[in-house]
């Protein structure tokens, strides 16, 4: 075995977690569950693990995917119960195998949120929210590496549905997962720049599954 | 969890140190205990899961099977804005329960700059500051760490302390809590029967009278409280509980690592360290406890470094034979070992050499005292020749960075010692230009001062802190003499030592000033973020106290001194001979090769002897 893949959820008090927090969270629970993991070579030498698709600081996951090397073969039956027994609260190891893919062809991921209106009509809001995801496009500006840009986050949303629920909407949504990266926290702040008036008190996202360009699972 | 805290948190900072729920935390049904203790560490997540003590009680306490205990930090800026605005009290991690709904708070003090944050925290959990407006017995709100050793600035507002190491007293008080509690106990009743336990001080049943002058005439005990309270030890490390598996923070805190204790006390009696003395008497590990026990927690844990804590580690006499155990473990899984307060020889350089195979980054030694005759004054036993040794192996080694530390302000410092400090740097320097493998690579060598701060039970404890304008004229003197271009030279900022000298040599009016630096919007005092010079000013001025009372005067050694009901085995005899060997510039021997008989030694028990 040479690469092996992790699917695993992040949910709970594990959704504060950051990205590099995570990744270290990761190669200590692998020590802790007895598995070690294999070092790239070179001046500064650092353990084989990458998580295919950084999640943002409080967005929930059950569809994240992991790749790494270890020293030796895993039984690899055993290693989502081992692995998530080290792991802190709210990480969940679902599954370990031998990918067939490469984890650029992850292309789309369906998502759902909920969207909180304290003091709004959650049907109005809901009726609000699917008019204004029906334009062809939604521009909004934002940071980049090379200063504020303006992006049209409409083409990365394959399709989005909203239903009204208790104070708030819930959102359901097939998102570009890479190339471009649609963060599902846009969903939110298109609506903060563009239509403040049904933008929601507070909204929170949790992402379900993964899929390739041909709208199949990706595993 | 809460609502409002969950909008809150991705907005802030590093959220995840807001939130527990971290690999080994310790979760309880709260129906089935008798005890909630919200362990309080008055400063950041960061640095409180980087805190041994802490680590090591939370879980002597948690053994308890009626006791939960928790911990608690206080939020950065961003945090506590966005707390204050949501109405959200401080709460605690495991649970995410609130502070108000304890049955005991527990701070850990480490030093005297977290006092402002203590208060911060008592009125986060809702509560009123201060021990005589808490009239139930619950929450209790207790105290210990080495600031306790002199407890009067916070007398008022902390209803018992705990003086000394805690494994074993923290777990007699809870069970007598826990009795109180059951027993419907006044909280007066409680605290007279807590204060016969060892090493509990209760400072509402001392009173204090004070002399016309300020000074204090006499501290007297009341309902059967002992006239000085011991500090109590643990006598043989081997055997008390050492946690193996403690948490394992999911968010990057200061010390991220394994930490082993090799032993409590030093042998040495630097004179100006209070640690040397109150840590006393010298108790040892055995090198098998220390590799087990590190071999356990690094499984446990996953850690990639382990350290060697200590007060001096090449004191510790197994060294060699602890390190190639250590290293047995750590080397084939690529786990680095670290050892910090090493002393400047050539025994110390052969254990560098062996541990950082990789990376010669920089070296740092303490050096205090820029001329032999000042090193001599304050006990610190280290010569030039040693030190220019250790540089020669270590260039030659190809190291290429140097720190050294120093303190302005120490008894006895002339001017000349000073610029003796220059003098050494330009030595350090030739000695690269001798030594160096690689002169290509450069050298860069740094020197850095503080400002001596007198403190309670060590011998300089009788004196007067330099003013401020004299230790700028000492930095400004040594900047003039530092000419070479590899020397870098940088000064501590000495406002927040004149509150730390207020703080730590303080009597129960300084309670005033630190509850109205809190009103005025202190707290976190500790960072240079948070500390404001002005509004420590401004209080001393409302509340009538003169810092340079505290801080400035030199006490006169028949005097009562606000911490002497509080006894940390070292006798008061003991510290005068010391100060008076420092005035004359004699050294006194490390207790391995002599005992001086400072007292210590009664506080073992069960026949073990001080390891010194």
């Amino acid at each position: 075995m040479d690469k092996l893949r992790l699917r695993f959820s992040k949910t709970g008090r594990a959704v504060y977690i950051s990205h590099l927090d995570l990744m270290h969270t990761m190669q200590r629970a692998f020590s802790r569950a007895g598995y070690a993991l294999k070092y790239s070579e070179g001046f500064n030498p650092h353990p084989q693990i990458s998580i295919a698709l950084p999640l943002s600081v409080g967005a929930a996951s059950l569809c994240e995917i992991m790749d790494f090397r270890l020293k030796e073969d895993p039984d690899l039956s055993e290693l989502p119960r081992k692995l998530t027994a080290a792991l802190p609260e709210g990480i969940e190891v679902l599954e370990a195998y031998e990918p067939e893919r490469k984890t650029a062809q992850l292309k789309w991921l369906s998502i759902e949120g909920v969207m909180e209106y304290d003091e709004r009509n959650p049907a109005e809001m809901a009726a609000a929210l699917t008019a204004f995801y029906a334009a062809d496009s939604v521009v909004i500006t934002k940071k980049t590496k090379r200063g504020v840009g303006e992006t049209d986050i409409r083409p990365g949303i394959r399709e989005i549905a909203f239903a009204p629920g208790e104070k708030a909407v819930m959102v359901k949504a097939v998102i570009s997962a890479q190339e471009p990266t649609v963060n599902p926290e846009l969903l939110a702040e298109a609506l903060r720049q563009l239509a403040p008036e049904i933008a929601p008190d507070f909204a929170r996202f949790t992402r379900l599954e993964t899929y390739d360009a041909d709208g199949k699972v990706f595993r | 969890m809460d609502k409002r805290l969950e909008r809150i948190l991705p907005r802030v900072q590093k959220p995840a140190r807001y939130t527990g729920g971290e690999y080994n935390q310790i979760l309880k049904d709260r129906d089935k205990v008798d005890i909630r203790l919200a362990f309080c560490f008055p400063d950041t997540y960061e640095i409180g899961m980087s805190n041994l003590g802490m680590s090591i009680l939370y879980h002597t306490m948690n053994s308890l099977d009626f006791v939960w205990c928790e911990r608690a930090f206080a939020p950065w800026g961003d945090m506590y804005e966005e707390m204050k605005k949501a109405g959200i009290p401080l709460y605690a991690l495991e649970s995410g329960d609130p502070l108000s709904s304890f049955d005991s708070l527990a701070f850990s003090v480490g030093y005297e700059m977290a006092y402002t944050t203590v208060l911060d925290m008592i009125d986060m959990a809702g509560l009123p500051l201060r021990s005589e407006d808490r009239k139930e017995l619950l929450p209790i709100v207790w105290a210990g760490g080495t600031s306790a050793v002199n407890a009067e600035p916070m007398a008022p507002f902390i209803d018992l302390f705990v003086i000394g190491e805690g494994e074993e007293m923290n777990n007699e008080l809870l069970t007598l809590l826990r009795q109180a509690k059951l027993e419907k106990w006044s909280k007066r009743d409680f605290l007279i029967r807590a204060a016969q336990i060892g090493g509990v001080y209760v400072p509402s049943l001392y009173e204090v009278s004070y002399h016309d002058d300020g000074s204090i005439a006499a501290v007297t005990p009341t309902e059967g409280a002992p006239a000085r309270v011991t500090k109590r030890i643990i006598s043989d490390l081997d055997s008390v509980p050492f946690p193996t598996d403690p948490i394992v923070p999911s968010t990057e805190v200061v010390h991220d690592r394994v930490n082993l204790e090799l032993f409590r006390g030093c042998v040495r009696g630097c004179r100006f360290c209070q640690a040397g003395y109150v840590y006393r008497p010298i108790r040892a590990k055995k090198p098998e406890t220390l590799i087990r026990q590190g071999i356990e927690t690094l499984r446990n844990t996953g850690h990639e470094d382990v350290t060697l804590l200590s007060l001096s580690t090449s004191d510790y006499r197994p060294l060699s034979a602890l390190c190639d155990g250590l290293l047995d473990y750590c080397e084939p899984r690529s786990i680095g070992l670290s050892l910090p307060s090493l002393r400047a020889d050539n025994f110390s350089m052969d254990i560098m050499e062996r541990l950082q195979k990789v990376r010669k980054s920089g070296l740092t030694f303490a050096v205090e005292g820029g001329s032999q005759r000042l090193r001599d004054a304050i006990n610190k036993n280290v010569t030039e020749e040693d030190l220019l040794n250790t540089c020669r192996i270590a260039f030659s080694g190809g190291w290429n960075s140097v720190k050294l530390y120093y303190m302005l302000g120490l008894p006895t410092e002339t001017d000349e010692d000073i610029l003796g400090i220059a003098e050494m740097a330009n030595k350090v320097l030739h000695c690269w230009r001798e030594n160096a493998k690689n002169k290509n690579r450069g050298v860069k060598i740094t020197i850095s001062t503080s400002l001596f701060i007198p403190k309670p039970h060590s011998p300089f404890q009788w004196e007067a802190m330099i003013e401020l304008p004299e230790y700028l004229r000492r930095v400004n003197l040594l900047r003039g003499a530092i000419t070479a271009r590899n020397v870098t030279y940088n000064w501590h900022d000495a406002a927040t030592s004149l509150i730390e000298a207020v703080l730590s040599k303080g009597d129960r009016r300084v309670a005033d000033v630190i509850e109205e630096v809190w009103r005025q919007g202190g707290r976190l005092d500790a960072w240079t973020d948070y500390f404001r010079l002005e509004r420590w000013m401004q209080a001393f001025e409302t509340c009538g106290i003169d810092p340079a009372f505290y801080a400035h005067r030199e006490i006169p050694v028949d005097a009562v001194l606000p911490w002497d009901h509080i006894d940390v085995g070292v006798r008061k005899s003991h510290l005068l001979h010391e100060r008076e060997m420092a005035y004359e510039s004699r050294l006194s021997p490390d207790c391995r090769h002599q005992c001086a008989a400072c007292g210590a030694a009664r506080l073992l028990e069960g026949g073990i002897r001080c390891d010194g």
